[in-house]
């Protein structure tokens, strides 16, 4: 949150609309989420002229409150009320975090308005301690009927920033903000005062710093005494409040406001409490520190910690020690403004869920000049607010990285960048908006980035986005890249993913995306290839632990899903990328099938799927894909699927994957899945497409019937066939199998359908007859098959 | 002579009782069959004097035509007739439900990548994939992001080695493997849609696994205004002619500037309503010039080449292009509503 009451100081933003500016910052970058007036309407300051006890009441008063244009009578609970105080009163009309306040009785007496406590107000939090504290009792010289929002600081424009990593190091605190305002502005900004006076007393007599660890990379201190604690000023309060801070006294509010000013989290020690040594090192092992929360806090060796020497006194970065924290009799103080290693103060303050303010403001990074200039303006405050007398010297560790940054660059490097046409002058006046020191020699641009701006590196590429973002994308031209024209292509297995995708499709089954990690129960199925699987160390959640080397027990979801709903027909298909322990990849496609394929229901009519239509609907796939008499189904028991009804499918009589009804011990249904791997089928070659001209000449045809043992497969009849039939014999089709009282109990009869031709010539009876004749004697030597019919 | 006529007259009598085939086959006989009675007549052609016999023929071939012609007409009439009573037999209720035949329809993200896929191939990017079990060193080292940036603290990646083999949190690993295999010489233009992975606990907004269609393009003298060039030509192609864009300066660690794309609201036309969040604008993708020590990391001179890439959501753009408004939509296959996008789409609206 950015008060821009509080930018003010630092950019002049007279006559400005606050609202606009909003947009113009968003425009360039920042995003302003949202831009609210903190102003409490009918709010005012009241002066309490008389007060006696209510009639009817023990514990409440009525007051006599003049508010300027008016004497006003009030009901009020609070303790501390009396007469002689100047107070804040909501008046009808005020909305307060509590509901509208409107005038009425309270037990029979006239009340007209509310004599507020600032967590009334809803600018601080409300506890047993603020409860107790009563009513606010203003100390201030602003007349009664004066609008209490001036008081307050309520009446400030506040900027809800949502800031993107890279800019979250100077744009949330007000002179970071106020730079990026100054440069949408073309101003200039003035920093706060950080003089003071020193007393002749060394700080380096009291204190001896060691630094002992690598990550703290810059430790300043200095040292003040006498202090005096009590109530900060009203511009303090007022801007804390305005920040969404809560002012406590004028010590700790000077230490965070000052953090609200540059970015840089101090720590106040007590002096006298904390000795005569700092010791900036690693924990160690479960070292303990009670934290000023008053909870333990145990350490590990990645934590950093201030000590005494001896004990730790602070989690640097982090939260400090109660063993010396500043408290109302503190006298003396050593203020710490240093910086330690961002990635260390992260994770320490996430392992002890313990994200402070200060430990975010690490957690970002940040500037050892910002690190000194905020030390200073600490010294400067507590003299003016809180008495003090500083001591002189510092006490420093410094190993910060002070290497200068620059960029060397040609106008035309951030044109061609950007698309742009800018001139020298143009950059000249952008850097300078930009408030980025640069020499200029012969049209080479050196600039020396300020080191506030830690997101910038030393590349044409920053200073072109920050000269972009200044000159505005929304000013941008569209053009084309000037590259050759063409058209771009699939990659590798790509286009063969694509191209099954688009034919499975085309063949009526639904394409799915399924989650690539499942369940071990899941896991557990489908193993057939036996592959270990990888298994997340830490997963999310156990139904999303493996990764998964089958799609097909995700298509199985798919399905219950589907059915849970009443869809009857199910024809889905998913292809995707699966892993093994040796992180080996393998693109596969899946494919389930259950219910009807095709239907009318009216007519009665439907193809159900079943193997063969499944079968079908793979030898359609392998066929486009080339591979026509390249494939077979070879029956085989494969785990999870009915033992009669399964089969491995081979490409070059290489396994590719597998196809079969699911056991019905495993889903009851009557579900046909396939599996293939894809990787398999790109690394195979296939031959041109070229025509083939249909036969001019009468082909012959001719049937027969054999019958065979049951367990004799069709195909190696139709093998047998086709060697003994020669080149005359051109296609063979099954159109009948029959098992019943006309074959023997353990026999089938398998009838076939042949086509003899020749492309050339007419075939006369005789040659064919020969080949045919041929055909049964083999069949029957070589398949123990006997002759039916032909 | 008179016999001739006669015949004649008769035969139109009896061919008006005719009512099928049969009888009509009947008459046929008993007129001009062999036996019938104009064949009978014929025989009277002996007795009759040499002159007479010659009018005679005449008017016999005449009469024999007629006949014929008669139950010729008769005949088309019968089977007209017939051929009528068939088809009105066989009338249908045009109206009761058609065999279903069925396409298979795509997952709407494969839908919407395939879209994407297509304008981008048509300006000659090629589509390219990537692992999605990844290094470290692809995923997040050869893209400006090292350990212990903050970018990997929110980016939540799922590890399945410490530090060094995860499930890609982003496509962006892709833009470093091919920049790497295409050796620092050679120009790119490339677009590579896949899935990613982040730790993120799945609702309707947020999802473990997501696609992304990430798109680089790596040059000579290729500039942020080309970059907004394209993206209007993607903008126009999925959201119609009249999508305007814009850019807002953003931040990501492998571009450099960095924006992001902006598209106007196509369900108000820029004027606010609850899609836009009253902007008039909707954020479609991150996008912005490839960061200097990416190019340098993946072999690029960044002083010779320039590039830019950017990112799309494809739930985002699913989201958007159909009105969906739970990401689990995606990853839950429902029949009853993936059917609605089996057509085509052609965005003329």
């Amino acid at each position: 949150m950015i008060s821009l009451n509080w930018v003010k100081d630092y950019v002049d933003l007279e006559g400005e609309d606050l609202k606009e500016l909003a947009v113009k910052v968003t425009k360039a970058g920042v995003n302003v989420e949202a831009v609210k007036q903190s102003h409490i309407d009918n709010l005012v300051i009241g002066y309490v002229s008389e007060c006696v006890p209510h009639p009817d009441s023990d514990h409440l008063n009525l007051c006599k409150v003049n508010i300027g244009t008016d004497v006003v009578q009030i009901v009020c609970g609070a303790p501390n009320v009396r007469a002689g105080l100047k107070v804040i009163v909501a008046l009808p009309g005020a909305v307060l975090p509590g509901g509208e306040i409107k005038a009425g009785k309270i037990r029979g007496q006239e009340s007209n308005g509310m004599i507020c406590a600032l967590f009334e107000l809803g600018l601080e939090e409300k506890t047993d301690e603020t409860y107790a504290k009563g009513i606010t009792e203003l100390e201030t010289d602003l007349p009664p009927g004066t609008d209490a929002n001036i008081y307050l600081g309520t009446d400030d424009t506040i900027y809800e920033l949502d800031v993107h990593k890279h800019r979250n190091n100077d744009c949330y605190y007000h002179i970071g903000f106020a730079y990026e305002v100054a440069c949408i502005l073309n101003k200039k900004v003035t920093l706060p005062d950080d003089d003071y006076d020193e007393i002749k007393d060394d700080v380096n007599k009291h204190i001896k710093l060691t630094v002992d660890t690598p990550n703290c990379s810059f430790y300043s201190a200095k040292m003040v005494k006498d202090v005096v604690i009590k109530e900060s000023p009203e511009f303090i309060k007022k801007r804390l409040i305005a920040a969404g801070m809560r002012p406590i006294n004028n010590v700790v509010d000077i230490s965070n406001y000052v953090m609200l000013e540059y970015g840089q989290p101090l720590h106040f020690f007590d002096k006298n409490k904390l000795g005569d040594n700092i010791l900036v090192r690693n924990a160690k092992e479960e070292e303990e520190i009670i934290t000023l929360d008053g909870n333990k806090r145990v350490l590990t060796s990645d934590d950093i910690v201030i000590t005494d020497g001896d004990k730790p006194v602070c989690i640097a970065g982090v939260m400090g020690g109660e063993n010396t924290d500043v408290d109302e009799t503190t006298k003396d103080i050593l203020i710490e403004s240093a910086i330690f290693d961002a990635v260390h103060i992260r994770e320490t303050a996430s392992r002890l869920n313990l994200k402070s303010e200060a430990s975010i403001r690490y957690g970002k990074g940040l500037n050892y000049e910002y690190t000194l200039k905020a030390l200073n303006r600490a010294c400067h405050l507590l003299q003016k607010y809180a008495d003090a007398k500083i001591l002189s010297g510092m006490t420093l560790y410094d190993n910060a990285d002070k290497q200068v940054k620059t960029v060397s660059f040609k106008t035309n490097d951030i044109n061609r960048l950007l698309g742009i046409t800018l001139t020298d002058d143009d950059v000249k006046t952008e850097l300078g908006r930009l408030d980025f020191e640069y020499k200029e020699n012969k049209g080479i641009f050196t600039v020396t980035i300020p080191r506030r701006r830690l997101d910038i590196d030393s590349n044409i590429n920053d200073i072109a986005e920050e000269i972009g973002r200044l000159y505005g994308y929304h000013n941008l031209v569209s053009t084309l890249p000037a590259v050759p024209i063409r058209r771009g292509v699939y990659v590798g297995d790509v286009l063969i993913r694509k191209q099954i995708s688009s034919r499975l499709r085309s063949l009526g089954l639904n394409e799915t995306k399924n989650y690539t990690l499942i369940s071990k129960e899941m896991a557990d199925t489908f193993k057939y290839e036996d592959k270990s699987q990888i298994v997340l160390p830490n997963p999310m959640s156990l139904d999303k632990a493996i990764i998964r080397t089958s799609l097909i027990p995700s298509l199985i979801n798919v399905y219950e899903y589907n059915k849970a709903r009443h869809v009857d027909d199910v024809m889905i298909y998913e292809i995707a990328k699966t892993y093994d322990a040796a992180y080996a990849e393998d693109s596969k496609v899946a494919i389930l099938m259950k219910g009807n394929y095709l239907s009318n229901n009216w007519q009665m009519t439907s193809v159900k799927a079943d193997f063969y239509v499944l079968k079908g609907i793979i030898s359609n796939m392998l066929d486009y894909l080339g591979f026509k008499n390249r494939y077979d189904f070879v029956k085989e028991v494969i785990p999870e699927l009915h033992p009669g009804m399964s089969a491995t499918i081979t490409l070059d009589r290489e396994s590719i994957g597998i196809i079969g009804r699911v056991h019905p011990s495993y889903k009851k249904d009557e579900v046909y899945v396939a599996e293939i791997s894809m990787s398999k089928l790109y690394e195979k070659k296939i031959k041109p497409i070229k025509y083939k001209e249909a036969s001019k000449y009468p082909e012959v045809k001719k049937d027969l019937a054999f019958v065979v043992k049951k367990d004799v497969e069709a195909n190696s009849i139709i093998n047998t066939i086709r060697r003994a039939g020669g080149r005359l014999l051109t296609d063979i089709s099954v159109f009948d199998v029959y098992v019943g009282e006309n074959v023997g109990e353990n026999e089938k009869s398998i009838a076939f359908g042949l086509t003899f031709s020749d492309p050339t010539r007419t075939l006369n009876d005789e040659e064919v007859t020969i080949a045919f004749d041929k055909i049964i004697k083999e069949v029957e030597t070589k398949m123990g098959a006997t002759l039916r019919s032909k | 002579m008179q016999d001739l006529d006669n015949i004649l007259e008769k035969l139109k009598e009896e061919i008006k009782k005719v009512n099928d085939e049969i009888e009509l086959n009947n008459l046929r006989v008993t007129y001009l069959g062999k036996k019938g009675s104009i064949s009978a007549l014929s025989s009277q052609i002996g007795s009759l004097k040499p002159e007479e016999r010659k009018d005679f023929g005449a008017k016999l071939n005449q009469v024999k035509e007629e006949a014929t012609a008669l139950i010729d007409e008769k005949k088309k009439e019968i089977d007209e007739r017939v051929l009528n009573e068939k088809l009105k037999s066989e009338d249908i209720d045009v109206t009761l439900p058609a065999t279903s035949i069925s396409v298979g329809a795509p997952n709407i993200l494969e839908k919407v990548v395939e879209d994407v896929e297509d304008v981008f191939m048509s300006m000659g990017y090629d589509v390219v994939d990537g692992p999605e079990v990844e290094e470290d060193h692809y995923n997040f080292e050869l893209l400006n992001i090292p350990k212990g940036h903050p970018a990997r603290d929110a980016q939540d990646t799922f590890y399945i080695e410490d530090d060094t083999i995860l499930l890609r949190s982003q496509t962006s690993p892709v833009q470093a493997r091919t920049m790497l295999a295409a050796g620092g010489d050679k120009p790119i233009r490339m677009i590579c849609p896949g899935k990613t992975y982040r730790r993120d606990a799945d609702d309707a907004t947020h999802s473990h696994q997501f696609m992304q269609i990430e798109g680089l393009l790596v040059d000579k003298n290729i500039s942020l205004s080309d970059l907004k060039g394209t993206f209007d030509v993607i903008a126009k192609h999925l959201f119609g002619e009249d999508c305007e864009t814009r850019f807002r300066p953003s931040y990501y660690q492998f571009t450099e500037p960095s924006v992001e794309t902006d598209i106007s609201c196509f369900a108000c036309k820029g004027s606010g309503c609850a899609l836009c969040k009253n902007t008039g604008w909707i954020t479609v993708s991150g996008a912005g010039m490839v960061h200097p020590n990416v190019l340098r990391n993946c072999g690029y001179d960044p002083e010779v080449w320039t590039g830019f890439a950017f990112g799309f959501g494809a739930e985002r753009l699913a989201m958007l292009k159909y009105g969906i408004d739970d990401i689990r939509t995606f990853y839950q296959t429902d029949l009853r509503e993936t059917h609605t996008f089996d057509r085509r789409d052609d965005n003329n609206d």
